[in-house]
């Protein structure tokens, strides 16, 4: 059963076509890699699905509902969180109020309950404290929990950012480079979520990532893009083997 | 130094942190209730000014500080809720209802403008929020019927639930109007805390912080913009109400542009990001004149200086310190107090850059 399918997306900016005509489907339950040299416009896809970008033609549909209209804000409630390439965290809360704020499309309760902290807006923050301190114990955040993002070094902020998407409670994650500038420890540390994350919580993961072993490691079907284009769609062995895969890396290489 | 160990998760939702801050705030209230023996008529209402612009202040927080969004326009909403209240008071209705009412219409006329204006940003918006500051000078002399035009209209007492009393009025009943300044104050950072606390707080912090994540969330940044001006409004109106039975007698110029001015210098001087900080930059705001002229006196004699001769010089310390902190302490007084209360806690492990900012990683640049 396909979660998410994309049909022909294209996408470009002024003369450059980003995304041209591509499509791929995200079955329930499985881990699912796009790779491609930089600037093949892998984060891009991310930002069409999300709704930041626009499409210029082409269908995104997500649990059998279209959704290539819909605004960003739109898109968390209806069950997909996303993590960014370059961390985008809320830099002047503690760690617990930045999964808190992935709570939000759980929320039950409105401004004035809010002000008046009826007691149903109590239980709903002790149950939102709930499923984060599980999140937190599955990602081994405890040591950080009251702590500024501010501070904090950037494998944590990684850790912090996937946190923050597992308290959205989703069915797709989309996950944009999740082990990048992480050391060999913490890398592997990442390829074991991920792969609990798919077994444990059910949760369909679309993801990013260059580092070749990871996407082996935890992917059951990758696509390779480069410029906009598609290349293969197949097994991690598969695209690795593929000629064209092999080229258009190599290729840059030598340009 | 202090540890807190938390137990329970309504250990963390509750409104204080540990049984030691809970026994200053406790101590704060009983102080501030018993003032009125210490002090007399004189001081007592130069603390209920600084009251009412600690309301405003916090109103002016609740969207510079903890939204991230500027306005230098926040007297305009300031003079909407002061005449709304008189005038619904001159239709017979008592004080207890026209003052929410007239902090109604703040927050709902700040809400419709800001449909418009918070699709701008940064300078933009600061530029909009200036224009507004700018007109309502002009709308109150223009809109006679209700404000009185140039002459301005007088007020009389607050009559808190009805004709019969009890009268309220800073002049003759000094320690009464104090008191309601008091309950409205604190009234106001009790539902503002409670804001901050639960998802509709959260959603404002992560607006200011990012606004692309906050959006991917599912946060309707949009909407929660113009939740955060209507509220700002409401609560600076509130402020507006008291403030015009605190003068007695209002026209454009209790509204100026130097007025909104100074309201944001409220929230930066006192730190931007807490509700102490509306509190502490009102109280540096309410205490300078006053302690600038005592100083003129007690130092200036002998120069041959006087408050004639140096018009001004207290705005312009003002701004002066406006400056100082933007250069040496961005976060306020509440920041400088935090400081200084780590250093105590910690002392002697303390070290000399353990505030120093840490360095930012990349940001995502694309998609601003
Ligand atoms: N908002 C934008 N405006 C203009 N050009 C853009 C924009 N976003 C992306 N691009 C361009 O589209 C192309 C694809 O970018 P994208 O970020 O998707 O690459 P990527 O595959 O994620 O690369 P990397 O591995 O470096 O993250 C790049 O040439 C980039 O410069
Ligand atoms: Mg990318």
């Amino acid at each position: 059963m396909s979660l998410l399918s994309v049909e022909g997306i294209s996408i470009h900016f002024g003369g450059l076509k980003a995304v041209d005509d591509v499509s791929f489907e995200v079955r329930e339950g499985e881990v699912f890699t796009i790779v491609g040299p930089n600037g093949a416009g892998k984060s891009t896809i991310f930002n069409l699905i999300s709704r930041f970008y626009d499409p210029s033609a082409g269908a995104i549909r997500f649990d059998g509902r279209d959704i290539t209209r819909l605004k960003a804000e739109d898109i968390a409630p209806l069950g997909i969180a996303r993590t960014f390439q370059n961390i985008e965290l809320f830099d002047h809360s503690t760690v617990l109020q930045n999964l808190l704020v992935g709570r939000h499309r759980h929320r039950r309760s409105n401004f004035v309950a809010n002000a008046f902290f009826l007691p149903s807006v109590r239980r709903e923050e002790v149950e939102h404290r709930e499923a984060i301190e599980k999140v937190i114990d599955f990602l081994d955040l405890q040591p950080y929990r009251n702590k500024m993002i501010a501070g904090l070094p950037y494998g944590v902020r990684k850790v912090v950012e996937l946190a923050r998407s597992l308290a959205c409670e989703p069915k797709l994650l989309l996950l944009d480079e999740p082990a990048s500038g992480l050391s060999v420890e913490e890398t592997q540390d990442m390829a074991f979520w991920i792969e609990d994350i798919q077994k444990d919580m059910g949760v369909s993961v679309l993801m990013v990532e260059h580092d070749m072993s990871l996407v082996a490691q935890v992917s059951d079907r990758v696509l390779a893009i480069d410029h906009g284009a598609m290349l293969a769609t197949g097994t991690p062995a598969e695209v690795q083997n593929d000629p064209l895969v092999i080229e258009a890396y190599l290729g840059r290489e030598e340009a | 130094m202090r540890f807190q160990f938390k137990t329970e998760y309504n250990d963390d939702i509750r409104l204080y942190q540990d049984r030691v801050q809970l026994a200053w705030y406790v101590a704060l209230l009983i102080t501030a209730v018993s003032l009125p023996l210490f002090l007399g008529d004189f001081y007592i209402s130069q603390v209920t000014f600084i009251l009412i612009f600690s309301i405003a202040g916090m109103g002016i927080m609740l969207l510079v500080g903890h939204t991230g969004l500027v306005s230098l326009g926040h007297a305009a909403f300031l003079a909407a809720g002061a005449y709304s209240t008189v005038n619904l008071e001159l239709l017979g209705v008592p004080f207890f209802l026209a003052l929410p009412l007239g902090g109604l219409f703040a927050g709902v006329l700040g809400a419709v403008l800001a449909i418009p204006v918070l699709r701008l940003t940064g300078i933009y918006l600061a530029i909009a929020t200036l224009a507004l500051a700018i007109i309502i000078e002009d709308i109150i002399v223009l809109a006679e019927p209700l404000t009185g035009g140039v002459v301005g209209l007088s007020v009389d007492s607050i009559y808190l639930f009805s004709a019969a009393g009890p009268e309220i009025n800073i002049y003759f009943t000094p320690f009464r109007f104090y008191y309601l300044a008091l309950a409205v104050a604190a009234l106001v950072a009790l539902l503002y805390a409670n804001i901050l606390r639960s998802s509709t707080g959260r959603a404002f912090l992560a607006i200011r912080d990012s606004e692309v994540s906050a959006r991917a969330m599912g946060i309707n940044v949009a909407r929660y913009k113009t939740l955060s001006f209507g509220l700002s409004c409401f609560i600076t109106g509130l402020a507006g109400g008291l403030l015009a039975h605190f003068l007695g007698h209002i026209n454009h110029e209790a509204f100026l542009i130097l007025t909104s001015i100074e309201l944001l210098m409220i929230v930066v001087i006192g730190g931007l990001g807490s509700i102490h900080g509306a509190f502490f930059g009102a109280i540096v705001f309410g205490m300078l004149p006053l302690t600038v002229s005592i100083a003129i006196e007690t130092f200036g004699a002998p120069l041959g200086i006087t408050s004639t001769t140096l018009p001004g010089l207290s705005t312009g310390i003002f701004a002066g310190l406006l400056v100082m902190f933007i250069l040496v302490e961005p976060f306020g007084i509440y920041g400088r107090w935090l400081k200084i209360r780590t250093y105590f806690q910690l002392f002697p492990l303390y070290r000399r850059d353990m505030f120093r900012r840490h360095k930012s990683y990349l940001k995502t640049e694309r998609m601003r």
